[in-house]
């Protein structure tokens, strides 16, 4: 920015600031935020919802935009590391520089397309392996005797209250060549040589699936406990076996659950840094790090914004979903 | 359409033009986006009286009861309680209580504090709060139950704890969504007197909505029959069900035969109706206005026609059909009657002696007949 | 009831639940390890609890996490009630459906996404009006406030929608005004849901790594910082303690809530029951 533009600016706002000093300027704040509120239609219960609603708009999505606005800036060494989009030129006019370079330097790099490709394939098998072990799981808890179903729903929700990180942290200790399973087999005389799976795509599947299960289990519990029991004794005294009642009426039914729970799992799994970084080896790309490593160790501010923005691109249809289906759920729990 | 019943105009306010409605709704209307749920309604109600909108779901008389409580604005009108405009009052400054169809009690609060919760509200005296919840809890017999929790009541004790708590504030209007609703049908029975009773020592005004028209009979000085938004009758139990001025009434209330026709003769002291459902001519001694040739419709109440094996004298109003089903009801035996014309008609018979062999039975060919003053012209 | 299918059944549960629960269990076994390599078993050992209690890393690590947790449940507790509030009770006000996609988007959000979107948010509001300065425990603090209200306002909002409406309806029939409404009735009846959503903050602020590395600045790492940067280099039977501790915690604390909930719900039904009883 040029020395001329800031004088003028200064003086501006030096003089914007003496006008309202000079008023009752607190008493002009308050009209002004009625104003706006009652314009925002906002009256009384209007400040119940303005509270929220102005702290997740600062700090939930006004942020998307400085990431779209960073990812078009260049890196530079400095401090913030990238360059102004904005500048004021000498004679006052805004000269606005949209640096698609990053965008191309992902589509051009490999590595990046690589890393996007895997993390999509990691949460895909990750989220339908979780279905798979979840689904049996969640259908034996509703159908256990209600007793039994809070003790197992509150074995499934404590590990999801422990450290996260600490629970990734296990599987180094069993997974690793003189870890828990090495040990064993190798005790038991069934491997001579300790089979590597530490720093492999098999420990971060086995990661994912291990610490997104619950995510899985929650929702589709909810849903069969929902389940009207008298509808399968309706299908049962219509001449239908139970598996058979199991696909043609349970699992239509459980849909919804099986929705929501997927896309618990995948949407976050896609991002996923704790566990490609712990378990995974230097080969096992993942966008979620691939970000990580772009902002914390080459400092490159720039790029790693571009690739939260793809990332983004990838989710936000996923993200839509499954927002109309909380939607749908807080709708039918109010009617 | 003449004045054919008599009415005591001295007891009833709403037939002195000189009486001032306590409650004035005038032109409301109350719309949710596209959807009209309540429709231009207006309607006074007076001092002392035990109100009932009656209706079938979704036909506005819980948003309309909901406007007087203040929980809904109307669209356009207004309401006045006691020459008062609501308009712009909250809820929690009206004269209005209400008594919720699900009770609505405070769940963490006990009996005692469910009652006093409206008087605390309003900065009552400790002393004056205690005494009026004792006479309360008196009144509606649960002195015993005053430091349980809802929870720890039964859904009759409960119904009582709300009505209780919606008195207690000695409301210019009380406000009752579905009052016996959630209560087993003998539990019901005995409420209703007991509401009525209520209602008398404390002199205060019953608005009540009930889809239950046997609930709104019993209960009621007068009902408003509403149906799509509207008010579209209005009169005390007995007008409704004797005089309904249409076929939704009529058929609403009860249960009526209808016959269509044609009129032939209006004078001002009778009609005579031409009908091919009836197969006979229907007589009338109330006139009607309207031109002769209009369509119309003829009710009668099952219990006012009479079964014969001989025919009666006279042509008017007497027909001849088939009995087709019988059903014994105990009290009455319900009959249902293939007319020649093809017409099926409902009929009802007390039961006065026990075990005669002389009863009327299936196929049996049978004669119905009914008084002149017996039957109502409905014109839509 | 079919043998064969109770059997798969109940072998399913068994085979998830071991899943779940065999790497808890290993960690807990090794925390007591006599031998530094963790996994190799070398004798029972309570060694390695005095090393992390004299570990001044880690403990001033956990009392910052710790801090930041508390002030955090209690901000994203208001604030999410706020928010569940509105969503349950206000009816169709404007940009209600914005709302509802800002306090769902943050449950599946990727975590670093969120992190480095906060942090260039920090940054920029730095260079315009000089707030906050320099990232540290308000940055995180606020960024786990924003993620933990989320989940807060779906508790609130999915408890508040059990709740019968005219309850509220007949306080403010009865005079009282709607603040007072909200403080009598309302919170009174969401009281559990209240607590729930406390402790979920809590916890899930105690255990954000991804968020707090990146809005943190020097002098605030918080404890899964530190961790995280133990466990990269291996493991760490310092860690394994660590870890017993926190599992011991958690059971404690669901175990009393369980036996409480549990506990309550059969007086429950014995008043219901008892209630029927004094009606017949």
């Amino acid at each position: 920015m040029s020395r001329k533009a800031y004088i003028t600016l200064g003086d501006r706002i030096t003089a914007a600031t003496d006008l309202v000093s000079q008023s009752s300027w607190w008493g002009q704040i308050q009209t002004w935020v009625e104003v706006l509120l009652t314009r925002l239609g906002l009256r009384g219960q209007g400040l119940v919802v303005a509270i929220p609603y102005l702290w997740l708009l600062l700090f939930f999505l006004i942020p998307f935009a400085f990431v779209l606005k960073i990812s078009l800036a260049e890196a530079v060494i400095a401090r913030p590391p990238y360059t102004a989009l904005i500048e004021w030129t000498e004679d006052a006019f805004i000269d606005i520089k949209l640096n698609i370079a990053n965008y191309l330097f992902l589509l051009q790099d490999d590595l990046y397309w690589k890393a996007y490709l895997n993390s999509v394939k990691v949460a895909l098998i990750s989220t339908a392996v979780c279905l798979f072990i979840g689904y049996p799981m969640a259908y034996s808890m509703a159908r256990a005797n209600p007793a039994w179903r809070n003790v197992l729903l509150m074995l499934v929700i404590l590990p999801f209250w422990t450290s996260f990180l600490l629970r990734v942290y296990a599987w180094i200790g069993i997974l690793k060549n003189n870890g828990v399973i090495n040990n064993i087999l190798l005790a038991f005389g069934i491997i001579d040589e300790p089979i590597v799976m530490m720093q492999t795509n098999f420990a971060v599947y086995v990661g994912i699936v291990y610490s997104y299960l619950p995510f899985m289990i929650l929702p589709l519990y909810a849903n069969l406990e929902r389940l009207d029991n008298t509808l399968l004794e309706a299908a049962a005294d219509l001449g239908c076996r139970p598996i058979k009642a199991f696909f043609s009426i349970t699992l239509p039914l459980s849909i919804p659950g099986i929705i929501a729970g997927s896309l618990l799992v995948f949407i976050p799994a896609v991002g996923e840094f704790v566990i490609p970084a712990l378990l995974g080896g230097p080969d096992t790309l993942m966008i979620g790090r691939v970000l990580w490593d772009e902002f914390f160790a080459n400092r490159d501010w720039p790029v790693a914004s571009a690739v939260a923005i793809a990332i983004l691109l990838l989710l936000i249809i996923p993200i839509m979903v499954f927002q109309r289906f909380q939607a749908k759920e807080a709708e039918a729990g109010t009617a | 359409m003449a004045e054919a019943h008599e009415v005591d105009k001295r007891l009833d306010p709403w037939n002195d033009p000189h009486a001032t409605p306590y409650i004035r709704i005038q032109n409301v209307t109350k719309k949710f986006g596209d959807f009209t749920a309540v429709n231009n309604v207006s309607l006074d109600i007076y001092k002392n009286e035990l109100f009932c909108l009656l209706g079938g779901s979704g036909c506005g008389k819980s948003t309309l009861l909901r406007m007087l409580a203040g929980f809904e604005t109307p669209t356009v009108g207004t309401i006045y309680i006691d020459d008062v405009d609501m308009g712009s009052i909250a809820p929690y400054d009206r004269p209005v209580n209400m008594m919720f169809q699900s009770y609505a009690l405070f769940p963490h609060m006990t009996v005692e504090n469910n009652i006093a919760f409206g008087l605390k509200q309003d900065k009552e005296p400790a002393a004056e709060i205690t005494k009026r919840v004792a006479d309360m809890l008196e009144l509606v017999q649960l002195t015993p139950f005053a430091k349980r929790k809802p929870h720890q009541l039964s859904g009759g004790q409960r119904q009582r704890v709300a009505l209780a708590r919606a008195l207690v504030k000695k409301p210019k209007v009380l406000l009752l969504d579905e009052p016996l609703g959630a209560l087993d049908k003998k539990l019901r029975e005995e409420t209703q007197f007991e509401l009525v009773n209520i209602q008398e020592e404390t002199g205060v005004t019953f608005i009540v909505v009930t889809h239950d028209q046997s609930e709104a009979m019993t209960l009621s000085s007068r009902i408003g029959v509403m149906n799509e938004g509207q008010i579209v009758q209005t009169g005390t139990p007995t007008e409704i069900y004797e005089y309904p001025n249409s076929r939704f009434v009529a058929d609403f209330i009860g249960s009526v035969n209808i016959f269509e026709g044609r009129i032939i003769e209006d004078d001002p002291d009778h009609v005579r109706i031409e009908s091919d459902e009836a197969g006979c001519p229907l007589y009338i001694d109330h006139g009607v206005t309207a031109s002769p040739g209009a369509r119309v419709w003829v009710a009668v109440r099952p219990e006012k026609i009479q079964l014969s094996r001989d025919k009666p004298n006279g042509e008017d109003n007497c027909t001849i059909g088939t009995i087709e089903e019988i059903a014994y009801m105990g009290d009455l035996s319900i009959y249902r009657v293939e007319l020649d014309t093809g017409k099926r008609v409902r009929v009802t018979m007390p039961n006065l002696v026990r075990g005669t062999s002389d009863r009327y039975t299936w196929d049996e060919r049978i004669h119905l007949s009914w008084q002149a003053s017996n039957a109502v012209v409905l014109m839509t | 009831m079919n043998k064969n299918r109770s059997m798969f059944l109940i072998s399913g549960l068994a085979f998830g639940f071991a899943f779940l629960y065999i790497p808890i269990l290993s960690l807990i076994i090794f925390s007591f390890n006599e031998s530094k390599l963790v996994t190799v078993w070398a004798g029972f050992s309570t060694k390695w609890y005095g090393e992390l209690l004299r570990n001044e890393q880690i403990l001033d690590a956990a009392w910052l996490s710790i801090r930041i947790a508390v002030i955090n449940a209690c901000f994203a507790v208001a604030l999410g009630t706020l928010a569940g509030f509105a969503l349950a009770r206000l009816g169709r006000f404007r940009g209600r459906t914005l709302l509802t996609g800002m306090v769902t988007a943050p449950l599946v959000m990727p975590e670093v996404i969120t992190g480095l979107s906060l942090l260039l948010l920090f940054v920029a509001m730095q260079d315009l009006i000089g707030w906050p300065a320099g990232r540290g425990v308000t940055t995180i603090t606020i960024a786990h406030i924003t993620f933990s209200m989320a989940y807060v306002a779906i508790i609130i909002q999915s408890r508040l929608s059990s709740v019968d409406e005219s309850v509220e309806e007949a306080a403010l029939d009865l005079g009282a005004r709607p603040a007072k409404v909200f403080f009598l009735i309302t919170l009174p009846i969401i009281a559990p849901a209240l607590i729930s959503g406390w402790l979920l903050s809590f916890t899930m602020s105690l255990d954000d790594l991804v968020i707090a590395s990146f809005v943190s600045g020097p002098g605030s790492s918080t404890l899964p910082m530190v961790v995280f940067s133990k466990v990269r280099l291996g493991v760490s039977p310092e860690i394994n303690a660590l870890a017993t501790i926190i599992v011991l915690l958690v059971a404690v604390g669901i175990t009393i809530a369980g036996i409480t909930l549990n506990r309550q719900e059969k007086r429950r039904q014995r008043d219901m029951q008892m209630a029927v009883a004094a009606n017949e």
